[in-house]
């Protein structure tokens, strides 16, 4: 096919009127199979659901219509508003934490100052190629207070110190495998964004004589912004759909881990345990809601301190 | 700015951070002194991802007994890796290795599929200006926000309706979508893709189709392997749904048989398989961990073009 | 967020057209799901009709024994095709299977459910009365215990596969260890607890954390009859007198922190019966061959003996176990239930079923002097049979589940789960489980009370 250097003369900015609304349509052409299985996929079950929430199914006396029933009943109970307040405090705890740890890395990388680069990069993003289910599997080991990790950590130190399935550290504990699987992933990111920061910047700060922490705080961080803010809205995004972990734990905690324990677990035991799928339906909608609202803000946000 | 141009400009920071030739030339950084706490630090992390996997790797060489009697962080009296290796691919029949199958063809026209179908509709979101684009912006960023495990029960009832259930398609329709591959492919496309190239090749009188497939794929191929990258970790790693949909073992991925297994401890006819479970996790990761190393490497040269290796 | 804009809207109202229509068919597919006319043509003759004409079914099972089985069964049988498909273990199973029923497809022709779960499916209509196949004549093959757990009135759900009597495991090893005499009453057992925590604080009697299972069984020992259900009428009381004796008792071990926090089947639980740190378990006579192929550390030093008793009278309650049925969705209900009754009743079947470890359900198999006989070395040669029979013997009746017993049992972690967490009185726990129940039976168009 043609190369750069005889196409480049024979570009000519204005394309006739004609050409440019054929083209208007062509861009459906490509578009279309993406968003035929994302309507079937994605919007038909949002929907769908949508129109659940509307009926009541019983196990004894078929379905019927409830209008805002479901809905009503949600505001009231008390098992959903628990695992929503436990799962921002889990997002207002662990995603900081996480993101720190995850720049702390990615600066440390990108600073040059270390041996043997690469393969910090590659060992760090390991735990991201990990399934779920096998890193609850590992971690579920791990935390037992007989034999794991924990239990001889205990041992050595004489004392029940670790108790990760207590009610006050069930929750850190889960946190923790989170950000274990997590870690990498974002420290790729800022990691990455880092990269791409003109060096003439480094240079001048040298020539003013700025430490190693001030060009941090002065050029990097702010320089990866964009990053920053994606990062913590996909975390956002996870924490509130909090599920496989304690989900997969739950049979190491039984009482601790309840089946309400957060809004995605409720949904799913409401449906699966319980047969009542409107009203699942009716948490899902509710959740989506407040996630995307809350991602919208921080988002806001974000993207109002960049444009400062 | 408005929603779309915010939103756009991360993306482009993303696409930027995985694979697009940075504007700059970064010339070699001034040379620093190489720390020993900061690496002291550093393995700190390093202890802390990699201690789960070297205990999945150590207790993959212990059969049940020995998994019960010896310590967890070190290895047991025996080492039984191959009788386990060997035990995880017969059990059942063989069960597991079918599994494996499944999962391959999940991850191959799953992933596969979904990296054609993000491409091609990230770059007509950037190459085309047509009519009811800010609404596909608009649905698919919306989409995105509902808990993706939340839909779990209405897709499952809209494919029991079709008849789906319990057949690979269950598994492999959802995945094919990917809105972060759109965005990242959009984003880079708009400045990888250069316009001038495709004006000129239409003054040819080539067709848009024909024009991608030859200039822009391959302009876009970092791009196009960092969506890949991701789209093959997310599908090996598929667990939620599938668990749902198939209520069969025959069609189950890796992920869904392990949780099988291990949840056999249990109850009436209760047959651990502990250590079956540990060697399958193992087995399970190693072919992703093999493919992501090798295709890591071919981003890494799309992300350090134009600066230099560390 | 976008606002919608016009062609937006109409997109989405299309859509949600679409899909009402979508759920119009659904309700109109889940009103007309449970059909299939498994009355015609039912009789004991179709059965054997059925399997000289041959065909194919579908049959989920989790017990070691069932691939034995459906091999020597198209050995006898070789027109017919058993697909065995392994669908999980218990709740999961049950989850597919209620999940197949709700959608009106992709249930099998056979399954297996235990006895608990048995009366979710026969009361919600989904299983085949097997009565016409004359399957009530095979009432006296098999215990009272499990034969009830089947039945309703007259028809017949299924056929029992195993049965489970209560009966108290302990580990001889440790009691000689500390001098601990084995308890025939709860007070002794209660005691024994204490000496035995005492002299190591690392061992415990027993590990409970809250198990659904295990506890309706207590109740059900303790004389206490929480559940009773009439069509859809559901008395629930979980503070009747039997609850409250067992509470009450077995509060004193909860409430001393005398039971080990080991959740049970996990693998450091499994570790505990092997090293003597978890001493008794008091659980259904299936558990000898989860011993014996999960514990080899432990050979030898467990026995068997007789539940404890509240005050001396000899009462036991079963605990797991469970048999087969047949789904309404079937398409070849006659060679179902041809399958399920070679499966539970043909000597052939029950013999290959007993070598895998089972406890049968059927009162020639326990009362034969084989199987009395039977002294199996992990047990140091004890007897094991004579006292689990005896055991079978003294299960009282008039024990009933919910309509919906697997979702009660799915909230026992969240109600009287909290007990033992808190280490608090069992009671309310009770209590809660017993509110909780019953706003879901009401929800679900049950009248509860």
């Amino acid at each position: 096919m043609t190369t750069a250097s005889t196409l480049a003369p024979a570009a000519s900015r204005v394309p006739p009127q004609k050409r440019r609304t054929r083209r208007d349509w062509r861009g459906w052409a490509f578009v279309g199979p993406f968003m035929i299985v994302f309507l079937a996929v994605l919007v038909a079950p949002v929907i769908y659901a949508l129109v659940l929430t509307l009926f009541r199914q019983q196990l004894v006396g078929g379905t019927g219509f409830v209008g805002l029933g479901n809905y009503i009943t949600l505001l009231q109970d008390e098992k959903f508003w628990e695992a929503l307040f436990r799962v921002t405090l889990f997002l207002v705890v662990q995603v900081p934490i996480m993101l720190a740890l995850s720049l702390c890395a990615a600066l440390a990388i990108d600073s040059a100052r270390l041996h043997g680069t690469g393969f910090f990069r590659i060992a760090i993003f390991l735990p991201y190629a990990v399934p779920g289910v096998v890193a609850a599997l590992i971690w579920g080991f791990m935390y037992g207070n007989q034999f794991g990790l924990t239990g001889s950590i205990n041992d050595l130190l004489g004392a029940q110190i670790l108790q990760p399935f207590s009610s006050q550290w069930v929750l850190a504990s889960i946190g923790n495998i989170v950000t274990w699987e997590f870690l990498g992933y974002n420290m790729l990111i800022f990691y990455a964004a880092l990269k791409v920061i003109p060096t003439e910047l480094y240079e001048a700060a040298e020539i003013d004589g700025a430490g190693q922490f001030r060009i941090i705080s002065g050029i990097k961080i702010p320089a990866i912004r964009g990053a920053l803010v994606i990062a913590t809205i996909f975390s956002i995004i996870g924490s509130f759909q909090l599920f496989n972990e304690p989900n997969l734990l739950k049979a190491l905690a039984p009482n601790v881990i309840s089946s309400y324990f957060t809004p995605n677990m409720y949904a799913y035991n409401l449906s699966f345990a319980g047969q009542q799928f409107n009203y699942s339906a009716t948490v899902a909608i509710v959740m989506g809601v407040i996630t995307a609202a809350i991602a919208y803000i921080v988002q806001l946000r974000g993207s109002r301190q960049e444009g400062r | 700015m408005t929603v779309e141009t915010q939103i756009a400009a991360e993306a482009r920071t993303v696409a930027r951070a995985f694979g697009r030739r940075p504007n700059y030339v970064r010339r070699t950084p001034p040379r620093q002194r190489k720390s020993i706490v900061l690496t002291i630090v550093m393995t700190i992390f390093i202890i802390y991802s990699i201690v789960p996997l070297a205990w999945l790797v150590i207790n993959a060489t212990k059969d049940q007994a020995d998994l019960f009697s010896s310590f967890g962080l070190w290895f047991g009296s025996d080492f039984n890796l191959w009788q386990n290796i060997v035990d995880t691919l017969t059990y059942r029949n063989g069960i597991f290795v079918q599994w494996f199958g499944n999962t391959l063809m999940y991850v191959v026209v799953g992933a596969g599929g979904a990296t054609l179908l993000a491409t091609v509709a990230g770059y007509g979101m950037a190459k085309y200006n047509f009519p009811g684009r800010r609404a596909v912006f608009a649905v698919v960023l919306g989409a995105i926000a509902i808990p993706g495990t939340a839909l779990a029960v209405p897709t499952f009832l809209m494919f029991s309706q079709l008849g789906l259930t319990n057949t690979p398609w269950a598994v492999i329709l959802p995945s094919l979508i990917s809105p972060f591959g759109m965005y990242l492919i959009w984003t880079y496309a708009v400045d990888a893709v250069p316009t001038e190239l495709l004006e000129a090749a239409r003054m040819d009188g080539s067709g848009e189709f024909r024009t991608f497939f030859t200039i822009s794929l391959r302009l876009l191929a970092p791009g196009i392997v960092t969506v890949l990258l991701f789209a093959v970790v997310a599908t090996w790693n598929n667990y939620f749904l599938p668990l749902i949909m198939l209520s069969e073992p025959t069609w189950y991925p890796l992920t869904v048989g392990l949780s099988q297994w291990s949840a056999q401890a249990v109850g009436v006819g209760a047959q651990p398989i502990y250590n079956l479970v540990i060697t399958g996790s193992l087995l399970t990761i190693i072919p992703i961990v093999i493919a992501f190393l090798f295709l890591q490497r071919f981003w890494q040269s799309g992300l350090s073009a134009g600066s230099v290796k560390q | 967020m976008k606002t919608l804009t016009g062609k937006n809207r109409l997109r989405t109202v299309a859509l949600a057209t679409a899909s009402t229509f979508a759920l119009g068919l659904v309700l109109a597919g889940c009103a007309s799901g449970s059909g299939g006319d498994a009355a015609a043509g039912a009789s004991p003759e179709a059965l054997e009709a059925a399997l000289e004409a041959g065909g194919e079914i579908t049959y989920w099972s989790w017990t070691p024994s069932a691939e034995a089985q459906v091999a020597a069964f198209e050995k006898a049988y070789p027109k017919v095709d058993v697909k065995l498909v392994n669908a999980g273990t218990n709740t999961d199973e049950y989850t597919k299977l209620q999940n197949a029923i709700t959608a009106g497809s992709g249930a099998p022709d056979v399954a297996q459910v235990e006895y608990y779960a048995i009366p979710q499916f026969s009361l919600s209509d989904s299983l085949v009365d097997l009565a016409p196949y004359g399957f009530g004549d095979l009432a006296d093959q098999y215990t009272p215990g499990p034969w009830g757990a089947v039945t309703v009135g007259d028809a017949v759900y299924g056929l029992p596969q195993d049965s489970g009597p209560m009966a108290m495991f302990y580990n001889k090893t440790v009691f000689d260890t500390y001098g601990i005499e084995v308890p025939t009453t709860y007070d002794e057992y209660v005691a024994a607890a204490e000496k035995l925590h005492a002299a190591d604080p690392n061992a415990y009697i027993t590990s409970d954390t809250g198990d659904a299972g295990f506890a309706t069984s207590m109740i059900w020992q303790a004389g206490g009859r929480p559940f009773s259900a009439e069509g859809t009428d559901v008395t629930i009381d979980l503070q009747d007198e039997g609850s409250q004796k067992w509470a009450d008792s077995w509060n004193r071990l909860v409430e001393g922190g005398l039971l080990s926090s080991t959740p049970g089947w996990s693998d450091e639980w499994f570790r505990g019966l092997g090293d003597g740190t978890i001493a008794t378990l008091l659980t259904g006579a299936w558990m000898p061959g989860v011993l014996e192929s999960s514990v080899p550390d432990a050979s030898g030093d467990w026995r068997v003996a007789p539940m404890p008793t509240y005050d001396g009278t000899p009462a036991n309650a079963e605990n797991g176990g469970g048999g087969q049925v047949v789904l309404k969705q079937s398409k070849n209900p006659a060679l179902a239930a041809a399958f399920l009754k070679w499966l539970n009743s043909d000597p052939a079947s029950i013999e290959v079923f007993l070598a895998s470890g089972g406890f049968p359900a059927t009162t020639a198999d326990l009362e034969s002097a084989d199987f009395l006989a039977k002294a199996p070395e992990y047990f140091g040669g004890q007897k094991i049979n004579e006292v689990l029979v005896e055991g079978a013997g003294n299960v009282s009746s008039g024990w009933q589940y919910l309509p919906y017993q697997v979702y009660a049992n799915s909230i026992f972690g969240d109600t009287v789960g909290q007990s033992y967490k808190n280490a608090s009185d069992l009671n309310e726990g009770l209590q809660t489980w017993q509110d909780q129940l019953v706003e879901y039976g009401n929800q679900q168009g049950f009248t509860v009370k």
